[in-house]
């Protein structure tokens, strides 16, 4: 024997069962009319599958269920559907619902129906669909739908079946007298359950009030199989609770919110059993049920067989009624049960007792008091809430406090309302509260979809823009590119000398490119013109062609063979170092023309013109820089994890979409279910791993990026400090030399300078470090992106495979597979994209070196260029036989060691390229220009120079012609350069037009 | 047909606010017999005067509020309160001690807050603390118990007609010197340098009149457990009072025996059973849950202990409820029951603590 628990509270009101469980029970006479409701259940309404003036047999189904929540509706008898519309259905609220509307014929006449003859025999979900079709919904009260209930083992360890046959509400006795008369039928439903959901153990929980039927199914239950207990619990309202029976006879606590299948409970009531029983063996539809009918204004108290849909009318006038005692009209118990407004309702599935009560009887409750706090609604509540304390919360709509007091635990079984001596309806006020509740919290849930809504749709815009961004990106690069292949295929060029230079080889490929269209051009006119030269401008235009054609190919290999370069942005980098470089240039310029005017030294001219020059220049590199800066260089880094960032919110949508396709197929039950789920958890998958790239990549994101910027001026600063130290040092041995009294100062100078300097290179150094630890970083993890593209792949393998298949057997589904295919595979080819141009960008970033280059170079020459100078002027001073002649040579052998040492570096970089170009294509042609024009100006200043110091007959003539043809290189290299990124000179602006003859 | 229309549940226990306050009427009848036999008709007559001035004062204010009068005096709580207040008073309490008691109590301490069920503290007890407060002679001048005025001759009290003019103001105060003395805890608290033994054996009032007192607690514990039966209250609120009482006191009795009264003094003397019984399970301005009312009660029995021995008046039990009853509503908040199908309680009120 089971032990009996106990839950709190409870009360004894005055039974009120004998009235109705003397007499056996008795069928009701077929009425004319029949009225079924659409909604007799929890859930979806059934749909109609009848038209008004069919006729309809007894259990044939004239609706069926929408949606995963509802259940199937039959004709309770043989007759013609009159009528499908609304009518007054029994409700609290006293409204009007659709219902079918039957004109009995009064033969009763039976549709074809059989039971099954071993429903082991079929599937479990076979057979709860079965039972769903019969109509069957909870008849305990709530009528939730029988079929919900038995699914419940799907997802839910099931250990205990509670069985409710403890009627503990006042006055009935349907289930009572069901007991009595049919325990087998009882226990046959019982044995149909426990088939579905295979419980450990079985448990009838019945009050012990009903001595009877406690020995029906004591009877009953002696001799079966399963592992039932008939258990006797103490009458007390609301044992029948069904939180309330589990707590008695498992002792254990549904937890709030939850139900109880969730602690490995399913309860089912004595009429569902039956009903279960006789649809599964007999193949009768749910179509009548047990209803007492009691109460002082009826003659007869007793219970009757009752057909669905039977109007109490009928049933109150076959049970003597005395309308004019009839006061208040009760469909189910008195505590829970609800107030007819009129008798013109019909019997649904969950109506359980009628009762028709006098005044004195149900007497309206006397005005309400105060609430004195006595507590006594507290001792009863069988939730162990505070009523009182939910009272003044729900009178105050205080609702916060009153949710916090666990008004949502409250099931309104009515037992405080039921003894308040101040008579206040706290069942009445509670409801109040929960509507409102509820209908704030819908109010809030509804702002918030808006608000969500809106999100989305601001989210969505902004991806679009995105997108249509990036696409405008792509095809911009598809352009440039095809451009620049026509370029190629177009030209004539000099072979390349250094091999594997992409960037020279460029050059080489577009200045023969030029050529060839100079020496084209020059045919065409001598063709035209009828010159005679013809076949020799044809044999150099060929010549030319063949050039272009392998400067071409050399590029194309060196292409090939090294890596494509395409660092889309300037390279600010270098042009604040040619900026820098530029000023400090200036400087110099300026303190030797200042030094010059003082001294009253020739060349002043000259050099005011080189200072004017340099001032230009100056501009002209800072300009660039500031354009560079302020040009929105979209670093790689930044894209990419938009990227992610887009592929994450994405992959999300698609969850979503198919989270919803799969509730959608679980409600309507169509569709692989199986399937959907599986899309759903490799979407889930999906999702999370592009977040994590999302949220690594951003993490990362500024990162790498950093320490390769950061080399640059640190290496500056360092080395101005150590010309700054070198400088001082030199001032202050010329001070010591000399006997200054400042030399001392000057020496304490040096050694602070020197300090300084100690530090830049320090920090120089780490940075180093720094990005050598960084190392070849690449800039886009490249691993998650081929996973994704290796996934999509996958899946489009398998979605492929499933559609062949759905085509195959002729699913009407395939075509719907097929173009899920089609889109899994747009989804592929995008990852593919992304990961072939996260590969693409990779290998063009290719580790740090291609972009420490430029500053190496310009590094490079600038040493050489000191050195030059310094040697110069170590030459100048050793002509003059100065005696600084010998520190000056140690001067120049030292910078000239700095210049190798440059030098070293910058091949040493190069090498380290590899055959890779640094190449950074997409020059700025304004400052390629510039430069072109800068050095063009010089040369014709320089060549102005040279020529007045001819006509002079100045010594210097010699030296500044040299200049003249060293600047003219210099013009020509920045024109190459210029032409090379795309420019174009004028036939006018030729060097040639300026030489001087 | 009209048939009524209403909110489940259809039926109500016939279980009225009126109903109970008769029972609490009711489970005074044994102290009030006792008070009588002991001290005379004092109390008797108090107790009426005092109820028909509640009725007077609950009528008038019902009529200022525009309520309906026979309605609401029907839930007898006026007069529950006067009947409380009465008893508490000494026997012979002039006629206008009563009445600023039952004006403070119904006027100020109930309607002014708004009537039954929203007053935070018992009326009662309001009216006696103030009464206590200002007119301390009054209020101390306890009628001796019978059998200390004339032991050999019988029930030897005041007779009624002169118990009347006492009361009401007819007789000389001198004449009823005789009839009045210190109550047993004036007594034992101002027995001056005697220990508590030398007392009991020396002080008429403890050697031979504390009978009267216990008997009297003995009714007042007969009425309480006919309403603990009857189900008007639960056991939590008397049972933790006379709990913490008995523990606190047992404990400083057990520590120093000359100088502390026994736990038996304490609960059967003064107010002790009538506070735990009738005026600690008040609903209205209690604690609401078992675990509060619970704690409500410690408070009480533990106030009275510490107001009787070290606190500047005789009897605490209306200062010890009324502090109480301002500590009910934070109590509540922290005493909530574990709802079913919840872990554990909550606390606070909105989910805060």
């Amino acid at each position: 024997m089971t032990r009996v628990h106990s839950f709190h509270g409870g009360i004894h009101p005055p039974e009120n069962k004998r009235q109705s469980n003397g007499a056996p029970i008795r069928p009701a006479p077929i009425p004319p009319r029949l009225v079924l409701p659409l909604s007799q259940h929890i859930g979806a309404p059934a749909e109609p599958l009848v038209k008004v003036g069919d006729r309809v047999l007894k259990g044939q189904v004239i609706a069926e269920p929408i949606g995963r929540v509802s259940v199937s509706l039959h004709a309770p008898t043989s007759g013609t559907v009159t009528l499908i519309g609304p009518q007054p259905v029994p409700h609290a609220s006293g409204m009007e619902a659709d219902c079918i509307v039957i004109e009995t014929d009064g033969q009763d006449e039976w549709i074809e129906h059989a039971g099954l003859e071993d429903y082991k025999s079929y599937t479990k979900s076979e057979l709860i669909n079965y039972i769903r079709n019969y109509g069957i919904a909870g008849m305990g009260g709530a009528g939730f739908p029988t079929d919900v209930k038995l699914h419940l083992g799907d997802d839910h360890i099931v250990n205990t079946l509670i069985i409710n046959a403890a009627e503990c509400e006042p006055y009935i006795t349907a289930d009572d007298l069901l007991i009595r008369e049919r325990s087998d039928e009882i226990l046959g439903g019982i044995e149909v359950i426990a088939h579905l959901l295979n419980p450990s153990h079985i448990l009838i929980g019945i009050e012990d009030n009903k001595p009877q039927a406690i020995r029906a199914l004591e009877d009953a239950v002696r001799g079966c199989h399963l592992n039932i207990d008939v258990v006797v619990v103490p009458t007390k309202y609301p044992s029948g609770g069904e939180k309330q029976l589990v707590k008695l006879l498992t002792g254990v606590e549904v937890p709030s919110g939850k139900i109880p299948a969730d602690v490995g409970i399913v309860c089912q009531n004595v009429g569902t059993a039956s009903a279960i029983y006789r649809a599964v063996h007999r193949g009768e539809p749910l179509i009548s049920r047990i209803v007492t009918i009691t109460g002082d204004a009826v003659d007869q108290r007793h219970n009757l067989e009752v057909l669905i849909g039977t109007q109490y009318s009928e049933l109150l006038a076959a049970s003597g009624v005395r309308r004019d005692d009839l006061y208040r009209l009760v469909m189910g118990g008195p505590m829970m049960g609800f107030t007819m407004k009129s008798d013109a309702v019909p019997v649904v599935k969950t109506t359980n007792c009628i009762i028709a009560a006098t005044e004195e009887e149900m007497p309206p409750a006397p005005p309400a008091l105060n609430c004195i706090r006595c507590g006594m609604c507290e001792q009863v509540c069988p939730a162990e809430l505070l009523p009182q304390q939910l009272h003044w919360f729900a009178k105050g709509k205080e609702y916060d406090k009153a949710k916090h007091h666990n008004l949502f635990d409250c099931i309104e079984c009515g037992a405080c309302s039921y003894v308040c001596p101040s008579n206040i309806p706290l069942v009445q006020y509670y409801r109040n509260a929960k509507a409102e509740i509820r209908q704030e919290e819908a109010e809030k849930q509804k702002a918030e979809y808006a608000r969500m809504r809106f999100e989305a749709r601001q989210a969505r815009l902004e991806q679009e823009k995105i997108e249509k961004e990036q696409r405008r990106k792509a095809r911009a690069e598809e352009a440039a590119k095809a451009q620049a292949s026509k370029k190629d295929s177009a030209g004539a060029a000099k072979p390349a000398a250094a091999g594997g230079d992409v960037k020279a080889l460029k050059t080489a490929a577009a200045v023969a490119r030029t050529k060839l269209k100079k020496a084209e051009k020059a045919f065409e006119q001598a063709k035209e013109s009828g010159a005679d030269n013809l076949a020799e401008l044809e044999a150099a235009f060929n010549a030319a062609k063949q050039k272009a054609d392998d400067a071409q190919q050399k590029l194309e290999q060196a292409e090939k063979g090294g890596t494509a370069a395409a660092s889309g942005a300037p390279d600010i980098k270098a042009l604040k170092t040619a900026a820098a470089v530029a000023r400090t240039k200036l400087k110099k310029a300026q303190s030797a023309l200042k030094a010059a005017e003082e001294k009253g030294q020739d060349g002043v001219e000259q050099l005011r013109d080189t200072v004017k020059e340099l001032e230009t220049k100056a501009e002209a590199a800072q300009k660039a820089f500031d354009d560079a800066q302020a040009a929105p260089a979209p670093a790689a880094q930044v894209v990419d994890i938009k990227q992610l960032k887009t592929a994450a919110a994405v992959a999300r949508t698609k969850l979503k979409q198919a989270e919803k396709a799969l509730a959608n197929a679980q409600d309507s039950g169509e569709g692989d279910i199986a399937e959907l789920e599986a899309k759903v958890k490799e979407l889930e998958a999906k999702v999370e791993t592009t977040r994590k790239a999302f949220e690594a990549a951003e993490q990362g994101g500024s990162a790498p990026a950093k320490p390769v910027i950061d080399l640059a001026p640190l290496k500056e600063d360092m080395d101005k400090a150590l010309a700054k130290v070198e400088k001082a040092e030199a001032a202050a041995k010329a001070a010591e030399e000399k006997g200054l009294p400042t030399a001392e100062k000057m020496r304490a100078g040096v050694d602070k300078l020197r300090g300084k300097y100690e530090e830049a290179k320090k920090a120089y150094e780490d940075a180093e470090a720094q990005n050598a630890a960084a190392g070849g970083k690449p800039a886009i993890d490249l691993a998650p992106l081929k996973e994704d593209m290796d996934k999509a792949l996958a899946k489009v393998e398998k979605a492929d495979a499933a559609a062949k298949a759905a085509e195959e057997k002729g699913l009407p589904t395939a075509e719907k597979m097929r173009a899920g295919v089609d889109k899994l595979r747009g989804k592929y080819e995008e990852a593919k994209k992304a990961y072939e141009d996260a590969e693409a960008q990779n290998a063009s970033a290719g580790g740090k070196p291609t972009i420490d280059l430029a500053p190496l170079k310009e590094d490079m020459e600038k040493a050489l260029a000191k050195v030059e100078k310094a040697d110069a002027a170590a030459k100048a001073a050793e002509d003059k036989g100065l005696p600084t002649a010998e520190k000056m040579r140690a001067g120049v052998d030292k910078l000239r060691g700095k210049y190798e040492e440059a030098k070293k570096a910058f091949e040493d970089a190069l090498a380290q390229n590899g055959t890779a170009a640094p190449a950074a294509p997409a020059v700025n042609l304004d400052e390629l220009k510039a430069d072109m024009e800068t050095a063009l100006g010089k040369v014709q200043k320089a060549d102005a120079a040279a020529k007045n110091a001819e006509e002079k007959g100045l010594p210097t003539a010699e030296k500044m012609r040299a200049g003249v043809e060293k600047l003219r290189g210099k013009y020509e290299e920045a024109k190459q350069a210029y032409v090379a990124a795309g420019g174009s000179v004028d036939a006018e602006a030729k060097p040639d037009t300026v030489t001087v003859d | 047909m009209a048939l009524i229309r209403s909110s489940s549940p259809h039926l109500h226990k016939m279980n009225q606010t009126g109903r109970v306050m008769r029972l609490v009427l009711l489970a005074t009848l044994p102290g009030l017999a006792a008070m009588t036999f002991f001290f005379g008709w004092g109390t008797l007559i108090n107790i009426i005067w005092a109820s028909l001035l509640a009725v007077g004062f609950e009528a008038a204010i019902m009529k200022l509020r525009n309520r309906p009068i026979q309605f609401y005096l029907s839930d007898y709580s006026a007069v529950v309160t006067a009947v409380l207040l009465a008893l508490a008073l000494p026997p012979f309490a002039a006629w206008w001690v009563t009445l600023v008691g039952v004006f403070v109590a119904i006027v100020i301490a109930k309607h002014l807050y708004g009537g039954l069920g929203q007053n935070p503290f018992n009326p009662a007890m309001v009216a006696y603390a103030l009464l206590l407060v200002s007119f301390p002679v009054e209020m101390t001048r306890w009628t001796e118990p019978f059998v200390l005025v004339d032991a050999d001759n019988g029930w030897s009290v005041l007779s009624f007609i002169d118990t009347l003019k006492v009361i009401f103001g007819g007789i000389d105060t001198s004449v009823i010197d005789s009839y009045t003395g210190a109550t047993p805890l004036d007594a034992l608290r101002h027995r001056g340098g005697l220990t508590t033994e030398e007392a009991w054996r020396q002080v008429p009032v403890l050697a031979d009149g504390i009978g009267a007192w216990h008997a009297v607690s003995a009714a007042y514990v007969m009425g309480g457990v006919f309403l603990l039966y009857k189900k008007i209250f639960t056991w939590h609120a008397p049972v933790s009072v006379l709990g913490s009482l008995a523990v606190l006191s047992t404990l400083f009795f057990i520590v120093e025996p000359d100088y502390f009264a026994d736990p038996f003094f304490h609960l059967t003397v003064g107010g002790t059973m009538l506070g735990a019984f009738f005026i600690a399970t008040d609903p209205v301005s209690s604690a609401t849950s078992n675990k509060g009312k619970i704690w409500f009660g410690i408070g009480i029995g533990a106030l009275i202990f510490v107001i009787r021995t070290w606190g500047g008046y005789p009897d605490a039990v209306a200062f010890a409820v009324l502090l109480m009853n301002l500590s009910a509503p934070f109590i509540d908040q922290y005493t909530q029951p574990r709802t079913y199908g919840h872990a554990k309680a909550k606390r606070g009120l909105k989910g805060d603590a």
